[in-house]
């Protein structure tokens, strides 16, 4: 009874923030449903006969499904994690291993690393074209030093994504090294000195104490990349448009471009919704999972 | 007990600072009187019926009627020609004192996804600012109203009838500019070869390229963008086309187009007189032009800026070379009218103004902003007299060979087909017959005409 009195107390406050979320959150999610249920071309007004008039059921979802580009289009997605997730989780956790020493000034170089991450990913890609420029890019330049001759990257098929995959880590590693760098401090130094006194050296101590205690962290930083590397988009923009043939063309690209480019708001909204479920599912799967080797000290 | 209080207090302010936050919307049309005038222009547009919302006569529309307001959006002015704008639109003022624009000039990246907003929630500006490709599909959608009545005479024809769709006129063609052949003289004179000139065809520029290309290793004949936009232009050129006459069929892979394409392409991956992707290193057309390694570039009159100022060589210009017959391309935007606006005849007479009127077109010709897109010589005499480049009457010239683009319904994604296609060809993974044969059956398979 207090409780209920409480809510209708309260309900006042939060009416202006939930508003807010129901206008610019819920209601538009609501109405995306429907849109990917129709053929609406983008510029016909939004209403409901408007709706009703376009309606093609679930279409638009068979539709996608039968496409190869779907299919392709996936496999960049999940081709890019396969490189992408390992390498942002190690780099990040190197990161954060050296920033966690206690060293003078190492609070400038804590945010020297997160800079990247701060920096706007239209700037960030410009520069990138130019560091992966064949014949005047510094990676190119320096490869051909030690006598490699350098691959075309942005406009090479097998080069193209993992040029991206290199950027993307460049730019997001900062960001994962800071919450793995919590997670070091947050270790208590006890277990290192007791296994010290065990014999235990530096490497057993890396596998045995720090990664199951960082488990918890590793686990969010997962997930959070997971998320982002479906959602790639502006980078693949920026640095290549999808090209060279389509070698880059990922799946929130593909929403982009039937939309507002093609004027088929109708499919680009089933897309996402596709999108939506293989990362809701995805997402559900690791938190099962986690159970397996994430490790909670309490 | 307190506690109730203040929250039932609080209760109130909140739900009242919500009320005034919604009323705050109509705070933005400025003054009560435009309120008026707008609900009147209301009641007379429903008076005149379901007919004056299809089309507009601006003929019945005087100067000195009551005052009217309307909201003109564009992004061609952005980016240094918001003042010639403004400037534009007091000299109308002075003829049309009853009609007040408000400009909004948007950026182009955001612009076409903010009308498209603005279209389907019904709050599209009276007029605005479309490219063509854009305007392929919001004509085709029925959001914009078509123009009667008003004075075509002074159009450049070409461009008035880019933007008719099924004989019936959607936009005025707000600004023109085409392409030339710009070319550098210091590379020909080094290499001995003869300047071209308007009779020159694609093989009497190949013969050059060869010679100015082995002038040195970093050097290159010519540079043309492997795109579907300079396809359909070249396709053109040799008598093909990527649609059949009435638009029912696509014909991407005639033998024609499939000697247009050859040009375009075997100078890359045959004679290599144009660079490769990677020969270009990143480098843009236009830098390769102004560093003094490419002996022609086929490119927009609106370089002529730009090269003024970064070339330490001479160049000039001339009509862009043919195949079987001449084409050129050009560039238009279109001004249209909003099919829901109050305030048609207004905006009508704003558009046609700004594109046709004398006073508009040598302001545009004086800032150096494109050309107006006029019939009128006397007024674009004034742009002949700027130099460099001293031919500047090829640009003239090329009118007489202008060649439309193919507006269907899905534009940008035949665009975007032909030019994937056309690129693995340039890249040798497929010949030029196997690219145009799968771009014909892709699009055949993914756009109904």
């Amino acid at each position: 009874m207090k409780k209920r009195k409480l809510t209708i107390q309260a309900l006042p406050f939060m009416l202006p923030s939930m508003l807010g979320m129901i206008i610019f959150s819920f209601l538009p999610i609501v109405i995306s449903i429907v849109i990917s249920l129709t053929d609406w071309n983008g510029l016909d007004k939004l209403n409901a006969q408007t709706m009703k008039e376009c309606m093609v059921g679930l279409g638009n979802y068979s539709e996608i499904l039968r496409s190869t580009e779907f299919w392709s289009v996936l496999w960049h997605t999940v081709y890019y994690i396969i490189f992408y997730i390992p390498l942002v989780l190690v780099m990040s956790l190197f990161i954060a291993s050296i920033l966690n020493k206690n060293m003078k000034g190492i609070g400038v170089f804590r945010v020297l690393y997160y800079i990247p991450v701060l920096t706007s990913w239209v700037a960030a890609s410009l520069i990138w074209k130019w560091v992966l420029s064949p014949q005047y890019g510094i990676i190119n330049q320096l490869l051909s030093y030690i006598g490699i001759t350098g691959p075309n990257w942005l406009t090479d098929k097998v080069w193209a994504m993992p040029a991206i995959v290199l950027a993307s880590v460049w730019k997001d590693m900062g960001f994962y090294g800071l919450f793995l760098l919590s997670g070091l401090k947050a270790i208590d130094v006890g277990y290192y000195e007791a296994s010290r006194v065990d014999g235990a050296g530096k490497v057993r101590q890396f596998f045995s104490i720090t990664l199951p205690l960082l488990t918890p962290s590793m686990f969010f930083c997962i997930i959070m990349a997971l998320i982002n590397a479906f959602q790639l988009f502006p980078q693949v923009q920026i640095m290549t448009e999808g090209g060279p043939n389509g070698a880059t063309q990922v799946m929130v690209e593909r929403i982009y471009t039937y939309g507002f480019k093609y004027f088929k708001m109708g499919y680009a909204a089933a897309y996402s919704w596709i999108l939506f479920v293989i990362i809701f599912v995805l997402t559900l799967i690791q938190m099962k999972l986690q159970k397996r080797w994430v490790y909670y000290e309490s | 007990m307190k506690k109730k209080m203040l929250s039932a207090v609080l209760t109130g302010v909140m739900l009242a600072s919500m009320l005034t936050g919604c009323g705050g919307q109509g705070n933005e049309t400025p003054a009560q009187d435009t309120q008026q005038a707008q609900t009147e222009d209301q009641t007379e547009a429903q008076a005149d019926g379901e007919s004056s919302k299809e089309s507009i006569d601006i003929s019945a529309v005087n100067a000195g009627e009551e005052s009217v307001e309307i909201i003109y959006a564009n992004f061609n002015a952005s980016g240094g020609n918001e003042e010639t704008l403004n400037k534009m639109y007091e000299a109308f003022r002075e003829e049309y004192p009853n009609i007040t624009v408000n400009i909004e000039t948007i950026g182009y990246d955001d612009y076409f996804t903010q009308m498209q907003t603005r279209v389907a929630g019904g709050t599209a500006p009276d007029c605005y600012e479309l490219n063509i490709e854009n305007f392929a599909a919001y004509a085709n959608k029925g959001v914009l109203a078509e123009l009667t009545g008003i004075d075509v005479s002074g159009y450049n024809a070409t461009a008035l009838s880019a933007f008719q769709v099924g004989g019936k006129q959607y936009g005025v063609p707000g600004n023109f500019s085409n392409v030339v052949l710009i070319y550098n003289k210091d590379l020909f004179d080094q290499a001995g070869v003869a300047y071209p000139d308007d009779t020159w065809t694609w093989d009497d520029a190949m013969d050059a390229c060869e010679k100015i290309s082995a002038l040195g290793d970093d050097i290159y004949g010519i540079y043309q963008p492997i795109t579907f936009n300079e396809f359909f232009k070249v396709a053109a050129q040799y008598g093909g086309g990527v649609l059949n006459e009435d638009k029912t069929e696509f014909t991407i892979n005639s033998p024609e187009n499939i000697q247009a394409a050859q040009m375009m392409i075997n100078k890359i991956v045959e004679t290599n007189v144009q660079p490769t992707e990677s020969q270009m290193g990143g480098m843009g057309d236009w830098d390769l032009f102004e560093s003094g390694r490419l002996g022609m570039i086929p490119t927009g009159i609106w370089a002529f800026g730009a090269f003024t100022d970064a070339c330490e060589f001479n160049w000039d210009i001339c009509v862009e070379p043919g195949g079987t017959q001449k084409a050129t391309h050009f560039f238009s935007n279109a001004l249209v009218v909003n099919a829901d606006s109050a305030k048609k005849e207004a905006a009508a007479t704003w558009i046609n103004w700004l594109a046709s009127s004398d006073a508009a077109a040598k302001m545009r010709i004086e800032a150096g902003w494109d050309l107006p897109a006029i019939n009128d010589d006397t007024v674009l005499a004034g742009y002949l007299e700027i130099t460099p480049p001293e031919n500047r009457q090829a640009v003239f010239d090329s009118l007489n060979y202008l060649a439309v683009a193919p507006i269907i319904e899905e534009y940008s994604m035949m665009a975007d087909i032909i030019t994937d296609k056309l690129a693995l060809a340039a890249s040798g993974e497929l010949t030029v017959e196997e690219a145009l044969n799968q771009a014909q059956d892709e699009c055949s398979l993914k756009i109904k005409l």
